[in-house]
């Protein structure tokens, strides 16, 4: 099948050759950090994970969202999903890609990077991070491998395919969970130091991964003779809202413990993030209150029938959606978690322009590999629709 | 026959006055004992070490005096830049030592007084907890050590840290050496040619002197302070009843920063 | 075999790129390194084990050092004939082998290795 992704339109290539020029300034802006240490991206003393870890954060997110197409086929038996599982699966896996670079380009030493493996220590959530994201890209890989070359041959997948499907659905719930662990284990961060850390992320990530995964396949209607569907793309829109209306029902529960327990812990990072701290503005201020603005527009664009059974409607609120969550999460997650630090003071960050590159170049090469996924799906879909 | 503690002591004072290394004087008057003598130092054989620091005893000049004191001892240059400050001791406010804790009747003498911290080698540490490679680790004396071999430089343990103690290598420390602005403010580094440097991209942090425990000598800060002022910083073992630490404990009301936190630190303040 | 001239053609001109390090390298083999000893270490005689064994694997020796004294704090290495010796690369192979360039780097250069161990651990102020 991987011969399909070399036979292509100009649009695809154009595609490709774009987001190549992209992974290589990345990767001469990652040559320029390697050679200079951390010390060129923004990061310091007291906030000392970044945007990296952030969009890490996010996109673990949106891997385990594919699980929102995977769960109604499977477990429900929504027949209509079974079309377009596989976008979600090859979703997940470019997403697992970035995540892993998104750790890469974070080390501080990465030819030591195979220490986890030869010195693993089982009380680090790191350790296990690294395991299920691994595994569940595995997973991905395999499923969506075998059961669109059966569907190309036009035979039922084998058995043994649909038992790894069963493993992945709680499979895409770990990998978020333990994530959240990366965090809300550690004592002394207060805004991290939350039980609902977890269910948070979740909600978020079945909110931002769907609402992508719709974006996509509006997306792949345009450019192919492959329509993903309308009911597909109605359902995937009612679990973008049910998912987002309780990510922020999530956010306002935290807000309510903070500010009603007036413990000033649990409050200063709030604090940070939408106003400003010790009288230090907050240069996060104007992305959390824009991640607020996005929030609103999107539970409106979706909570609304009318306007959520319109698909350019619901486009846009997805993208609200997206952005919403991505500031948040790839953002004021992390940062916040960091202001005020130990000791109370407040040290902010921005992410410098190489950092900001580098990132790029690792988004471009998510995408690269979801363009080419996608071409073979979207190749093989013609190839069995014809 | 083994060197006792204070035959070892006078061996190896003597011997710096002549220039030589603590291990060529004691080939040189011993050969062949040291193996031996050393388990029989009380200072190599701690089970939980632990610090008081008496904070109507310290001033300013002794606390400038042990941050230098660690610092050049270590190899621990000044950057001169807040972003990507490494520091292993150092000095603070009350206000900011002790977060929460602060209220704005506090007297002048503790409002404005300045606390000296360092990594409290906590009996309970969440960096040991997270860090992926065990490249920081407790030691069976209660140290949480570093392994800068290993380190990979995920910075898991910065975040993990309550008390701001560990410091990451932004850059190559060693650019000190070729940096015009920094060589002027580090104009003898690497002050210690006795102990490396770090290498960038990797965590590093206060070790309790392990390499000078292992000698029988106390932590450099605390033997900087004690020529000044005596038991200004009392360092010793909490696991021995009879021990100076447990001593000063017994006799004095101590804090320490964030106990409801359950990190279990072993650094105490008298205040 | 289709296309049979091109690919052979193809696999000459691979192979001859593939080749071009030898041959071009043909006859300017380096010279052996030789590695100078100091006259501390001529004067002692025995390194902390027999030379075959430092010689060929003594980055095993310091690799198992920097272990055993970093994790397990045992700092102190008794040699066959019972000399204690204080681990360290810095402060007890350093100490006689004062001669970096001359000692470490001329087998390291000629090999073409690059340890890592310099990044941290300071080199001996040598003499010109």
């Amino acid at each position: 099948m991987l011969e399909m992704a070399l036979k292509g339109r100009q649009g695809y290539w154009g595609l490709l050759i774009f987001l190549l020029a992209i992974m290589g300034v990345g990767f001469v802006s990652y040559l320029y950090q390697f050679s200079e240490g951390l010390r060129i991206t923004g990061m310091s003393r007291d906030v000392s994970w970044g945007f990296y870890i952030g969009q890490l954060t996010y996109f673990v997110g949106v891997a385990a969202g594919g699980v929102m197409v995977v769960l109604p086929c499977y477990l429900h038996d929504y027949k209509a999903f079974a079309r377009i599982t596989i976008l979600g699966e090859f979703l997940a896996v470019a997403s697992v890609v970035m995540c892993g670079l998104f750790v890469i380009v974070d080390l501080g030493n990465l030819p030591r990077m195979l220490n986890i493996m030869i010195y693993p220590n089982p009380t680090s959530i790191l350790f296990w991070d690294m395991i299920v994201l691994n595994v569940y890209m595995l997973l991905n890989i395999i499923i969506g491998w075998n059961v669109l070359s059966a569907e190309r041959k036009g035979v039922h997948y084998q058995k043994w395919v649909k038992v790894l499907i069963y493993i992945s659905i709680p499979w895409a719930f770990s990998i978020h969970t333990v994530t959240a662990f990366l965090y809300a284990g550690i004592p002394g961060r207060h805004y991290w130091l939350t039980a609902i850390m977890a269910a948070r992320f979740l909600s978020s990530a079945f909110a931002s991964g769907p609402a992508l995964l719709i974006l996509l396949c509006l997306i792949v209607r345009k450019v192919s003779n492959f329509d993903p569907g309308k009911e597909q793309i109605r359902t995937l829109g009612g679990i973008v809202a049910y998912a987002f209306i309780l990510n922020m029902f999530f956010l306002l529960l935290e807000l309510f413990t903070a500010f009603y327990s007036q413990i000033p812990g649990h409050m200063h990072s709030f604090e940070y993030l939408f106003s400003g701290l010790e009288g230090h503005g907050s240069v996060l201020a104007p992305w959390m209150w824009a991640s607020i603005g996005f929030a609103v527009v999107a539970l409106v664009l979706l909570i609304v029938p009318a306007t959520r059974r319109r698909e350019d409607i619901l486009a846009v609120g997805c993208a609200a959606v997206i952005a919403s969550t991505w500031i948040d999460k790839g953002f004021g997650l992390v940062i916040g978690g960091f202001i005020p630090n130990p000791f109370g003071r407040v040290f902010e960050y921005w992410p410098t322009t190489p950092e900001v590159l580098i990132s790029a170049g690792v988004w471009a090469t998510g995408f690269f590999i979801l363009t080419v996924l996608y071409k073979i799906v979207i190749s093989v879909k013609e190839e069995v629709g014809a | 026959m083994g060197l006792d503690r204070r035959k070892f002591l006078k061996i190896v004072g003597l011997s710096t006055l002549f220039g030589l290394g603590g291990k060529a004087a004691i080939d040189m008057f011993a050969p062949g004992e040291l193996e031996a003598s050393v388990e029989t130092i009380p200072l190599t054989a701690g089970k939980r070490w632990a610090m008081v620091i008496d904070v109507h005893k310290i001033d300013e000049t002794i606390i400038k005096k042990c941050v230098e004191a660690c610092h050049r001892e270590h190899n621990v240059p000044d950057l001169e830049s807040k972003k990507e400050e490494i520091k292993w001791i150092w000095k603070e406010d009350y206000e900011h030592s002790f977060p929460g804790r602060h209220h704005e009747y506090v007297g002048e003498d503790v409002e404005h007084g300045s606390f000296l911290l360092l990594c409290n080698h906590c009996s309970n540490p969440p960096c040991c907890r997270v860090c992926p490679t065990k490249a920081t680790w407790q030691r069976e004396d209660g140290i949480v050590m570093m392994d800068q071999h290993r380190c990979i430089g995920c910075r898991f343990c910065m975040a993990a840290c309550p008390f701001g103690a560990r410091s990451f290598n932004w850059g190559d420390p060693r650019r000190v050496l070729e940096d015009k602005d920094l060589k002027e403010l580090n104009p003898d580094y690497p002050t210690n040619r006795d102990y490396p440097t770090r290498s960038k991209g990797v965590v590093e942090k206060c070790t309790f002197c392990a390499e000078r425990l292992a000698k029988g000598q106390l932590p450099a800060c605390v033997e900087a302070a004690n020529t000044v002022k005596k038991d200004a910083l009392v360092f010793g073992d909490l696991d021995e009843p009879d021990s100076n630490v447990r001593a000063v404990l017994r006799n004095h009301y101590t804090i320490r920063r964030k106990p409801e936190l359950g990190t279990n630190p072993n650094v105490f303040y008298i205040v | 075999m289709y296309d049979g001239g091109k690919i052979i053609t193809g696999l000459i001109i691979g192979i001859g790129l593939f080749l071009f390090p030898f041959y071009y390298n043909a006859g300017k083999a380096a010279k052996a390194p030789d590695p100078e000893l100091t006259a501390k270490a001529k004067e002692a005689k025995e390194c902390v084990m027999e030379k075959a064994y430092m010689t060929a694997n003594h980055f095993s020796l310091l690799d198992e050092w920097r272990h055993t004294v970093v994790r397990d704090a045992d700092r102190y290495y008794t040699a066959k004939n019972g000399k204690v010796y204080y681990k360290s690369l810095q402060v007890t192979c350093l100490d006689c082998h004062s001669n970096k360039s001359k000692f470490c780097d001329k087998c390291h250069d000629y090999v073409d290795v690059d340890p890592y161990c310099w990044d941290c651990h300071i080199e001996p102020e040598e003499k010109k």
